[in-house]
């Protein structure tokens, strides 16, 4: 575990994998550090912002030092069910990046029980973890201006759901109606970080 | 009731933010320069976080229909009540149906007004700011918009005339404290930071002020996987010239950030206009 000053308020943790971050922040949701304002988790790191006239760099990084992650289970999130219409327009680009048929990339991305990383990028973007390695694609070389909502696609180790219209370079393997935003929601995201997901597949 | 007439070329709702929803993608958001803001609504006798207006460079015209007290800060503008010139960093007394006309910035960028009670337009989690890059919170003001005034608080105005304010800077200097990702960018990189003004593109926004000036060089080619983001960092895409991150900063970046300005001057660079220059400083 490596610890980043970053400016005056805020601390940047970097771990070795996923599963150190998740852990990590649910270790540190479940019992904040006094003073700490935000928790963002990433692929590899979290970072932690604070404020500065509660606690310090040096307590920050004492409280998660002392932390006992991993040993205690985290708390089993909620299980969403996600229906999608495998009608993606980068489905035959996964297929050939992976060596498998269509059929195949639509029927693997349904088998495992997924869970939600963490959120970014923009209100309500879930990364969804725990897909099938073989379906491990990279960004597209150069992303779309414009990439529809509900729109279902995958980088790197992850799922993904488009909250709403925005730029993208994920591949799109598909399309849902779930609502991943909504503001007379409580919560309004329907994918915060431990959720638990599986992918259903629906005719169009 | 607050009726705007003419809302200029920027004019949104702000307070001090929505923080720690970032773990849903949330950002903070809030007031550009939260200095500003704040002293606005000290002036007329507002808790320091109530809604306030954010008016990039200027332009704004409104109709009060009711009696109110407010007070203007930032970006200084000439500023007419009634037709009578009147001044800023200072508590005005407004008569019901009188007319404000605010004028284009001599210096400066973001200009505040408070008024007493704040503005009541409803809240958006927790927050009345706009987020222009994630689309939450309050409309964008216009022509038209009718901003409710809340109920004044008990304590009254503080028995000031005006509050001193520093003039603005022609060229601010910002303290930057190096790191996550110094080790990303050549070893001269913090001292070509340092080595001569950046100008601020007219591509800058409450995201973030894009600047041109001394290219910082990267040693690591490789991508950065996203990791969370603070206001005040300074981001650097491959095109080595580097984007101050602002109110409305996304909450996670793939871009190396090589320091990050002080918080007491971010409200510093949120009052830089484009074509303006700016200078960084390590802090000590």
């Amino acid at each position: 575990m490596r610890f980043l000053p970053c400016g005056a308020a805020a601390v940047l943790v970097e771990v070795e994998s996923l599963a150190e971050v998740v852990d990590l922040h649910a270790a540190l949701r479940a019992q904040p550090p006094a003073g700490v304002i935000d928790l963002v988790p990433a692929a590899r790191t979290l970072l932690l912002t604070y404020d500065v006239r509660r606690t310090s760099y040096p307590r920050v990084v004492d409280d998660v030092k002392g932390r006992d992650v991993g040993t205690a289970a985290a708390e089993r999130g909620e299980l969403v069910e996600i229906p999608v219409v495998y009608d993606g327009e980068d489905l035959p680009e996964v297929a050939r990046h992976s060596g498998l048929d269509e059929r195949e990339v639509v029927s693997r991305h349904q088998r495992p029980e997924y869970v939600v990383a963490f959120c970014g990028f923009s209100p309500g973007f879930a990364y969804i973890a725990g897909g099938d390695p073989a379906l491990r694609v990279p960004r597209r070389a150069s992303p779309r201006t414009r990439v529809p909502a509900g729109s279902v696609a995958l980088a790197d180790e992850f799922s993904g759901v488009y909250p709403r219209a925005a730029p993208g370079g994920w591949q799109l393997i598909g399309r849902t109606e779930a609502v991943l935003w909504d503001l007379d929601r409580d919560p309004p995201a329907l994918l915060p970080p431990g959720t638990r997901v599986r992918f259903v597949e629906r005719s169009g | 009731m607050i009726e705007v007439v003419a809302a200029g070329p920027l004019t949104t709702v702000q307070d001090l933010g929505r923080p720690g929803l970032a773990h849903l993608g949330v950002g903070t958001s809030g007031a550009a320069d939260q200095d500003s803001l704040r002293l606005a609504n000290r002036l007329v006798g507002n808790p320091q976080g109530a809604a306030c207006l954010e008016m990039t460079f200027g332009g704004f015209r409104a109709r009060f229909s009711a009696a109110a007290t407010i007070a203007l800060t930032g970006a200084p503008c000439p500023l007419r009540l009634a037709g009578v010139a009147v001044d800023m960093t200072a508590p005005v007394p407004v008569g019901a149906g009188e007319e404000l006309v605010i004028g284009t910035p001599t210096g400066g960028l973001r200009t505040y007004l408070a008024v007493r009670g704040g503005l009541a337009v409803p809240p958006v989690l927790g927050s009345r700011s706009t987020d222009v890059l994630a689309g939450l919170g309050p409309p964008i003001v216009t022509a038209g918009t009718r901003l409710p005034v809340g109920v004044p608080p008990r304590r009254l105005p503080p028995g000031v005339s005006v509050a001193p304010v520093p003039g603005l800077a022609a060229e601010p200097v910002l303290t930057v404290t190096l790191g996550p990702r110094t080790d990303w960018f050549r070893a001269d990189a913090p001292a070509a930071l340092c080595s001569a003004p950046y100008e601020v593109s007219p591509e800058s926004t409450r995201v973030g002020i894009r600047l041109t000036g001394p290219l910082l060089e990267r040693a690591i080619d490789a991508e950065l996987p996203s990791e969370g983001m603070v206001t005040g960092a300074l981001q650097v895409p491959p095109n080595g010239q580097p984007v101050l991150f602002l109110a409305d900063h996304p909450v996670t970046g793939g871009y190396p950030v090589i320091g990050v300005v002080a918080d007491a001057d971010v409200a510093l660079a949120a009052q830089a206009r484009p074509g303006q220059r700016v200078r960084f400083r390590l802090a000590s």
